[in-house]
């Protein structure tokens, strides 16, 4: 043993610092975990340098599709190549700015609206103006913008169509049902219970399929409803009753101290919700209800079965097309990718509200 | 809640005001000239018969019947008709909900679609039989040789019951792979996922013709059943039914009378008075189906006679390469017959 | 105070009364709900009287005169609808009973994964859960569904990485035994083990908790499982002959084949809910406090008996309710098989409609199987939740 003014100068076992330190404590600690690194590396070692191999340094990137088939690997031009009709369909190809123009619109005041302090009345002003300038652009038929019919709007901008209303529409009506499950009223709780068990209870292909082949009979003689709206009341409908299950559990979280306050206040039923209730559960539900609206927009590539053209159902045509056939596996990467910085970008944002409210919490 | 509410009621106005057509009352006619145009039900996949292309340029046989019509009512079919893709489970309920006020969709004219599905067929603008495609590389000469073989066939079709029918009448055993939508099969047949691909010859043709490499697939030479592919409207509308009827035979009858889009100003200044009541010299037919008196020549001029139509979209020159064979006219020993336009 | 209290005793306006306010509004919402309803039903019966559409369920007795690519039991062309329908009904819990007990072991190892110590692991854990679960659960069925017509050879040309195995783009085939009366024995035998070992660890347990004696269960119940089965094999005469695929015309022939669509629907279907399992079970294992481990430690229990003992039980509190949601997810996620032409209820049903344009029945069935299911799901769900539930003593 040494004496302890000597401890200081020696340095620790250099296994157990820096870069060896590291790699012992995070890959190398205990027998099993050697065992699972090792087997994790081999197996590593084998695929990654094929798929370099397949995806960058054998891939093709602006042929056409008869060197795509000579070519050893990857065939991303067939992304390239159909990028347009891939992302805005059937939309009249000259016009095709509009939707471009249109989508980042939405990405702005999405990113703009991120921070729940900011919701107040003046956002909704703008999102208002905004959601107007978004439909003239699509819808076109005034100042001069050409109208284009809901039939051709296809690719992305359905996607997005598709989600953003299904979101905003299911919202209100999913938060009016969890009042109604919670209701003392025991002919409102009854509906609200069989309303939202039954949705849960159906893949919601049924409801497509329902809003596409049956729904038409349920409407007097006369009146018919666009295809794509159709398809979009069938999303609000089953996105409803996942948000109504949400906001319920927001509700029960409540203290029942809160309940009573804001009676004891004097307030009816509507003004102690509104006022009290709601603004808080709604806050503290903000990242399941993110959850839920990211399903949302991953189902939305449902309506493929339902013959509507949003992004996946164009990839598939454009794979469908002679001179492309056989390249799906680059093509649906590609569409995958789309999906995947939508879906991820809204579950960070989630995690980035949690955080935030674990913070507050902790702070009273 | 208050502000929920109002979002909500406007979303609903919104969305209401956006996609409610008021169709009238079972007058498809009327409907289909107050709003302004024809929604018609088509393949949306299928070569030849109705697919659009990337720039969304509608083409194919059963487009252009859906045209003809828009002609008969308007004069024109620019910006005229509106194209609902279908899928063969929902083309017959598109129909019956009035989503679409034409079906164009290769479907099958048989009793039970007649009498149960609430829908009329008109004439036939295409004489079909099911048939069978193969790659060459499987050496198969004739359908009774595929015993045991996997079968890709589009499902809900009346071609899916008649090679249940076929396999089970020449005691072979068979497997299905059926998947709904033509794109996703056809591609699942080049894979050879299937050895063997069902449908109806032409649509074959036309999936044919979408193939990477068309000329290493065959279709055996026998035929199954018969496939009268008819276009189809609501049943109870007969108006309706006869203009859409005739705008499809006024395309034969012009084959008929040796009538093309080419010269059919000159034959207009025809003494034939058949040709002259046929093309609306003289007044009549026109009224009779409430149509304009020039309808049968609109059709001609713009859209073509039945031969045109054919050659343009499925004949020997496209790339399905089909024969006239049975949609050839009767003259020519096919079955195209047209009554008289009187 | 007094004063108001005193006007209201003498006279309520009744709108102004809770009460009568509360019947009031529910009383209208009934009539709206049932007006809606009647409104539509009488739509629906004027639709199709006038376009002549054919009604009830009669069509279930008649001739279905299609084929179904997959079926468990005996069903051809020339069996009715009802027939078909219940084939439907089969091969869907044959995917969705197979994909809950494989999801649920990939989503809890990759979810131990996440929290490993191992940092590669937890790595390629939180990568896999990020990429499965942000990518929408059809693209991924059509991906895998194309990747394995795409990536196979034809049956010609069949893969044999082991002997009696095929791999091909018409699916896995493998050697079974050959129809002997023994395998039928077999069975029964290994269901009568299983119920054995589970009275036995029944007792063993209760033994365990009257008088402390502990009773080697496990290996009891093990041995029972495969001594008793083959047993029963011996004694029928230990038949080995084994029912081995074989190329024969188009396609193989004997043994067992699992076609693609199946297994791309399984595979998608695993994968995706996977991901969401193991976010569950990596929260549930993440609620149980450091203490709870510490303590296990403590008073000397094995790193495995900690797991095992004390984390997992009160973790599985925690997690069985969202896996019960996440579970009846990929049951109804099993719809999606119609997109790629495996045959489910959905897509069975849907010919069904097709053919006989009968669309309010046909759907009516597809809602009424799902939410049977569901419901048989979570009745089962809650039970176990209930049994594993603390018991306050």
């Amino acid at each position: 043993m040494s004496t302890n003014s000597e401890v200081a100068d020696i340095k620790p076992p250099a296994i157990n610092v820096g870069v060896l330190g590291w790699v012992r404590s995070h890959l190398f600690n205990g027998a099993l975990n050697s065992i699972a690194t090792i087997v994790v590396l081999l197996v590593a070692m084998k695929f990654i340098p094929q798929f370099v191999q397949w995806a960058f340094i054998d891939s093709v990137w602006f042929t056409s599709g008869q060197e795509c088939h000579e070519a050893a690997g990857a065939c991303w031009s067939v992304v390239t190549q159909n990028i347009r009709f891939n992302v805005f369909g059937y939309y009249p190809y000259e016009h095709q700015w509009r939707p471009l123009v249109a989508m980042i619109i939405l990405v702005l005041m999405l990113i703009y609206s991120r921070d729940w302090k900011k919701w107040n009345r003046r956002l909704g002003y703008l999102w208002l103006v905004a959601l107007f300038v978004m439909g003239l652009l699509m819808k076109g038929g005034l100042f001069g913008l050409i109208s284009v019919e809901t039939t051709k709007w296809s690719g992305l901008p359905l996607t997005l169509l598709l989600s953003f209303f299904g979101i905003l529409a299911s919202y209100p009506l999913g938060v009016a049902l969890a009042l109604g499950r919670q209701s003392t009223m025991p002919v409102i709780k009854a509906f609200s219970v069989v309303y939202i068990e039954l949705i849960r209870g159906v893949p919601l292909i049924t409801m497509l399929f329902m809003s596409s082949v049956m729904f038409p009979l349920f409407l007097p003689e006369g009146v018919t409803i666009d295809k794509v709206l159709r398809a979009q009341v069938a999303i609000i409908i089953f996105t409803a009753a996942y948000v109504a299950e949400v906001v319920r559990g927001g509700l029960q979280a409540m203290d029942q101290g809160q309940y009573e306050a804001a009676e004891s206040l004097g307030l009816n039923y509507f003004q102690k919700m509104r006022l009290i209730i709601l603004p808080q559960a709604l806050k503290i539900v903000i990242p399941p209800t993110v959850g839920v609206l990211i399903s949302a927009f991953k189902d939305t590539s449902l309506v493929v079965i339902i013959a509507l053209y949003d992004i996946l159902n164009t990839t598939k045509s454009i794979l469908n097309v002679p001179e492309w056939t056989g390249f799906s596996t680059e093509a649906y990467i590609f569409v995958a990718s789309i999906y995947f910085v939508f879906c991820f970008s809204m579950s960070q944002y989630s995690r980035y509200v949690e955080s935030e409210l674990e913070y507050k919490a902790e702070e009273k | 809640m208050h502000q929920f509410k109002s979002l909500f009621i406007g979303c609903t106005l919104l969305l209401s005001s956006a996609g409610l057509v008021f169709a009238g009352n079972g007058d498809t006619l009327k409907a289909v000239q107050a709003k302004g145009y024809i929604q018609a039900g088509v393949n949306g996949d299928l070569f030849g018969f109705g697919k659009a292309d990337q720039k969304g340029v509608w083409k194919g046989l059963d487009v252009d019947t859906a045209r003809a019509v828009a002609v008969a009512v308007f004069g024109n079919f620019k910006d005229r008709v509106r194209y609902t893709p279908l899928t063969a489970k929902t083309r017959f309920t598109a129909l019956q909900s009035k989503e679409i006020d034409l079906l164009t969709r290769n479907a099958t004219q048989t009793l039970g679609r007649d009498t149960s599905l609430g829908l009329d067929f008109v004439q036939v603008n295409y004489y079909d039989g099911q048939g069978f495609m193969v790659p060459k590389s499987l050496g198969v000469k004739s359908a009774k040789e595929l015993g045991g073989a996997t079968v890709c066939v589009l499902p809900g079709t009346t071609t899916e019951q008649n090679a249940a029918d076929f396999f089970r009448s020449n005691n072979m055993d068979w497997k299905t792979v059926t998947i709904e939508s033509t794109a996703e099969l056809s591609q699942a047949f080049f894979a050879g996922r299937c050895d063997v691909m069902t449908s109806d010859a032409s649509q074959l043709a036309g999936i044919r013709a979408s193939s990477p490499k068309p000329d290493t697939y065959m279709i055996l030479p026998d035929i199954i059943s018969k496939e009268p592919l008819a276009p189809a409207v609501r049943h109870g509308d007969n108006q309706w039914k006869d203009i859409v009827n005739y705008a499809v035979l006024t395309m034969i009858n012009a084959e008929e009378f040796g009538i093309t889009s080419k010269n059919v100003d000159e034959m207009a200044k025809s003494k034939d008075p058949k040709i002259q009541r046929f093309l609306g010299v003289t007044a009549g037919n026109g009224k009779a189906l409430g149509l304009d008196e020039k309808f049968a020549y609109n059709i001609i001029k713009q859209v073509g006679n039945y031969g045109e139509v054919f050659e343009r979209n499925v004949g020997v020159n496209t790339p399905l390469g089909i024969e006239r064979g049975l949609n050839a006219l009767w003259t020519n020993g096919g079955l195209m017959y047209s009554p008289p336009f009187k | 105070m007094v004063t108001t209290n005193e006007k209201s005793a003498v006279k309520t306006r009744f709108w102004n009364d809770e009460k009568t306010r509360g019947i009031i509004y529910q009383v209208v919402t009934a009539m709206l709900v049932a007006f809606i309803g009647y409104y539509l039903i009488a739509n629906v019966q004027d639709n199709m009287a006038k376009q002549s559409i054919a009604s009830g369920f009669g069509f279930l007795e008649k001739e279905a005169a299609f084929e179904i690519g997959e079926k468990s039991i005996e069903y051809s062309a020339a069996d009715s609808y009802g027939r078909a329908l219940v084939v439907g009904v089969i091969n869907t819990l044959k995917v969705s009973l197979i994909g809950m007990v494989l999801t649920t072991m990939l989503g809890t190892i990759v979810g131990v994964c996440t929290l490993s110590s191992n940092w590669l692991l937890s790595r390629i854990g939180t990568i896999y859960v990020e990429i499965f679960q942000n990518i929408p659960v059809l693209l991924q069925l059509f991906f895998f569904y194309a990747l394995f017509y795409e990536a196979f050879p034809g049956p010609r040309q069949a893969l044999n990485p082991v002997s009696g195995v095929f791999i091909s783009n018409r699916g896995i085939d493998f050697a079974v035994p050959a129809q002997h009366f023994a395998w039928s024995y077999v069975v029964t035998a290994f269901l009568a083990a299983c119920v054995i070992a589970f009275f036995i660890a029944r007792w063993a347990k209760k033994r365990q908790e009257r008088t402390g004696w502990q009773f080697p269960s496990f290996w009891v119940g093990l041995g029972l499982l495969a001594g008793l089965p083959l047993l029963t094999w011996v004694v029928c005469g230990a038949p080995t002959e084994l029912d081995i695929p074989a190329l024969k015309g188009f396609n193989f022939q004997g043994g067992q084949n699992i076609s693609p669509e199946f297994s791309a629907l399984l595979i998608g279907l695993v994968l995706y809910t996977a991901s969401f399992i193991a976010q569950i079970v990596r929260a549930g294992i993440q609620s149980i406090s450091h203490g709870q481990t510490e303590a296990a430690m403590s008073i000397g229990l094995k790193t495995k008996h900690v797991l095992s003992l004390v984390i997992f039980p009160q973790a599985l509190r925690v997690i069985i309710p969202p896996l019960t949601s996440q579970l009846l997810n990929l049951t109804k996620n099993s719809s999606l098989a119609v997109a790629i032409g495996y045959p489910d209820f959905v897509q069975v049903a849907g010919t069904t409609i097709n053919q006989t344009g009968q669309a309010v029945e046909g759907v009516a069935l597809m809602m009424l199987v799902y939410l049977t299911l569901s419901l048989l799901t979570s009745v089962f769900m809650n039970w176990y939740n209930k049994k594993i539930a603390i018991i306050e003593r």
